[in-house]
């Protein structure tokens, strides 16, 4: 027996080519591929302390509170849009659903379905980008999957985000608390997201300068939450609108609203693109709006608090 | 937003219904039909109903063409996907019309059908080009606005020898429809459809112009006025309709003067020419086969009509027994009279065809009219 035994030389494995290489099946099996996969793009991307313990799972401390849950998978078509793409807006979105609540979100988990022939190049752009969204919110990703699919049997890649947060002491939000005489505040223009998405719908194309404004909403709701902690219900209005989101909040709490259309601020640039697509600025999505309904004496204090966040500069109050 | 807003204005609106309340005489009614789905769709939206004063009725028209295709029609565009296996292009809002046997468009897609939803005729010839060694259908519906782009689009595959394109022609015609509802028993001998003048579809007559409509203001001694779709548009032409009926008069006038004229467009109309005739007969939902109401592809373009590549039987198809779809078309009921109105029948999960598209009476009455002053009070009451 050698005294000195020669180290266990390790096979060579070439890089991911990040340039001109494609998903494969592989890289969703299990093996080698995936762990290449994890370790070259999506670990350096995410890099925290969860991710190196390289378990199955995220180990996690319990927090204090009412912890708060949500989760959303994202479809978006086309990937890459103005203003963002399908990685920034996996985590603003979830972000956004967690924050809603009042709560302060804590982490985050991603799961990935990707076809297979996909761009590498394209994927490492939409990690990156989620993960300098994560980063930029603060909020950790701590666990993931990768399944691969066959050729045209997925569009791309769609990513699912689970957020948990947790809900300070005497914080109430719930879309049944809408009260009769309620304020409804919206914190910006409307419809952008949307109309910039259609702009580059195939048969569609129309060119526009809107861009989404998907954004990670918690900082300027924590802003309004203290400013405000008897705000009855937060909600952020993507899908369907201001329209439908208003609308499932007078069924979920039985009562009627009124707003008035001039003081619901909307760009020029969208309400012409609604016009010409015939759509209702009201029912176009958003990823970066939040609509918060408060008792009136509250509203004075909610609306600086608003207005003094970068997100919220442009936030107008309606009566209710 | 330019040119847009100024036909919006919320105090121009009052004040013009004001002038319609100071001139409405109280001892008598005005029963007005919106022929045009989009006014509808206007007179629901901007809440137009609750400005004026109750003398005013608006009775809805069958000017909505999803809501007039019959389930037949629909029946044999599902057939062209599944059976013949074309990719069928179709325009959004005809994807969810109820077809026989509880299926549509949308459902026959989800089963695997090759149904793709299209903007316009020049979406479907793109497909048609880039998909050489598949049948590609367009399936063509609408009235007078629709019917030059589709007559476009079949000149145009004629001069490329798109062999694998063709279209199923259902462009109906506005003036036809009118003049079926006017020689109703409901409106000529029952009198159960008082109607007393129509707001013409300004869109149709930019096409069209505003002259077809003179037979019927004289042989029926009904007013008609062309109307643009801003809320303003339709005030003013109510306000002119009460004028003309105030001082018995039956002409053709023009609101939309900023782009209609009596002519209309004679080079659209001598493309739809070139590539269309008269059908003698066509199925309309609610208001049955109608004697020259559509046109179907001439003789010169057979080798492109697809009723005629695929050999199509048309079928008859009643509507379901509980949808009142039909007499909303004939202007005979409103669509509260109907039992599944809200109920079983929601803009999400139509039953009949007038809650399918945004035009549909029913459909702009989901969506706007319940919340009206009237159906509050009437609530309340």
């Amino acid at each position: 027996m050698s005294e000195n035994p020669k180290p266990v030389k390790r096979g060579y494995i070439r890089p991911l080519d990040l340039k001109h290489g494609k998903i494969e099946l592989s890289h969703g099996g299990g093996g080698r591929a995936m762990s290449q996969l994890i370790d070259e793009l999506f670990q350096p991307a995410f890099d925290n302390p969860y991710l190196r313990q390289a378990n199955d799972q995220a180990l996690l401390t319990r927090p204090d509170g009412r912890i708060v849950m949500a989760t959303d998978s994202h479809v978006v078509s086309p990937l890459f849009f103005p203003g963002g793409d399908i990685g920034s807006l996996a985590v603003h979105g979830t972000l956004n659903d967690v924050a809603t609540s009042g709560a302060r979100p804590l982490w985050l988990s991603a799961g990935f379905i990707l076809e297979e022939g996909f761009p590498l190049a394209d994927l490492k752009r939409i990690v990156d980008s989620m993960a300098a969204a994560a980063r930029a919110a603060g909020v950790p990703v701590v666990t993931g999957d990768t399944k691969v699919v066959e050729r045209g049997k997925g569009d791309g890649v769609f990513i699912n985000t689970t957020g948990v947060g947790v809900v300070p002491e005497g914080i109430e939000i719930s879309g049944d608390r809408a009260r009769p005489g309620d304020r409804i505040l919206v914190s910006g223009f409307l419809g952008d997201h949307g109309v910039a998405i259609m702009s580059l719908r195939e048969n569609l194309s129309f060119s526009t300068t809107i861009e989404s404004d998907s954004a990670a909403l918690h900082e300027l709701i924590a802003a309004m939450v203290e400013a405000a902690p008897e705000t009855h219900c937060l909600r952020d209005p993507t899908r369907g609108g201001l329209a439908s989101t208003l609308n499932e909040i007078a069924r979920q709490a039985g009562v009627g609203m009124i707003i008035r259309e001039d003081d619901i601020p909307v760009r020029e640039e969208v309400d012409a693109a609604c016009e010409l697509l015939g759509l209702d600025p009201l029912y176009v999505a958003n990823e970066g709006k939040v609509v918060a309904i408060c008792p009136p004496e509250s509203a004075d204090a909610l609306l600086a608090a608003m207005r003094s966040h970068p997100l919220g500069a442009t936030p107008r109050s309606s009566a209710k | 937003m330019k040119y847009v807003d100024e036909f919006r204005d919320g105090k121009v609106a009052r004040t013009l219904a004001g002038t319609i309340a100071d001139e409405v005489r109280p001892d008598r009614r005005y029963h007005l039909m919106e022929f045009c789905g989009g006014h509808t769709h206007a007179i629901s939206r901007y809440g137009l109903r609750d400005l004026l004063p109750p003398g005013i009725r608006f009775i809805h028209g069958p000017g909505c063409p999803v809501c007039v295709l019959p389930i037949g029609r629909i029946d044999s565009a599902i057939e062209l996907a599944r059976d013949h296996g074309v990719i069928l292009c179709s325009y959004g809002d005809t994807m969810r019309v109820p077809a026989s046997g509880r299926t549509s468009l949308l459902r026959a897609k989800a089963e695997g059908a090759d149904i793709r939803m299209v903007y316009s005729s020049a979406d479907a010839l793109k497909i048609a080009r880039e998909n050489p060694d598949r049948e590609v259908v367009f399936f063509a519906i609408g009235f007078e606005t629709t019917t030059p782009p589709t007559a476009v689009a079949l000149r145009q595959a004629r001069a490329e020898g798109l062999q694998n394109f063709s279209v199923f022609a259902n462009h109906v015609l506005t003036p036809s429809a009118i003049q079926n509802i006017l020689e109703s028993p409901e409106v000529r001998e029952l009198g159960t459809v008082p109607l007393d003048g129509f707001i013409g579809p300004s869109h149709v007559s930019t096409i069209i112009g505003s002259q077809p409509y003179e037979f019927f203001a004289e042989e029926f001694q009904k007013p008609v006025v062309i109307a643009g779709f801003e809320p303003l548009d339709v005030l003013q032409s109510v306000l002119m309709l009460v004028r003309q009926l105030n001082d018995g008069r039956a002409e053709v006038e023009n609101q939309f003067s900023r782009a209609v004229t009596r002519e209309g467009n004679l080079k659209a109309q001598g493309l739809v020419a070139e590539v269309f005739e008269l059908r003698d007969r066509f199925e309309w939902r609610g208001l049955g086969e109608v004697p020259y109401s559509a046109l179907r592809i001439r003789e010169t373009f057979r080798d492109f009509d697809a009723e005629v590549r695929f050999d199509l039987p048309y079928r008859s198809v009643p509507d379901h027994k509980a949808c009142e779809c039909g007499a909303i078309l004939r202007g005979v009921k409103q669509p509260q009279d109907c039992k599944v109105f809200g109920t079983v029948c929601t803009p999400d999960n139509p039953l009949g065809s007038c809650m399918v598209s945004a035009e549909g009476a029913c459909a702009a009455h989901y969506t706007y009219g319940q919340f009206t002053k009237d159906s509050a009070v009437a609530e309340a009451s």
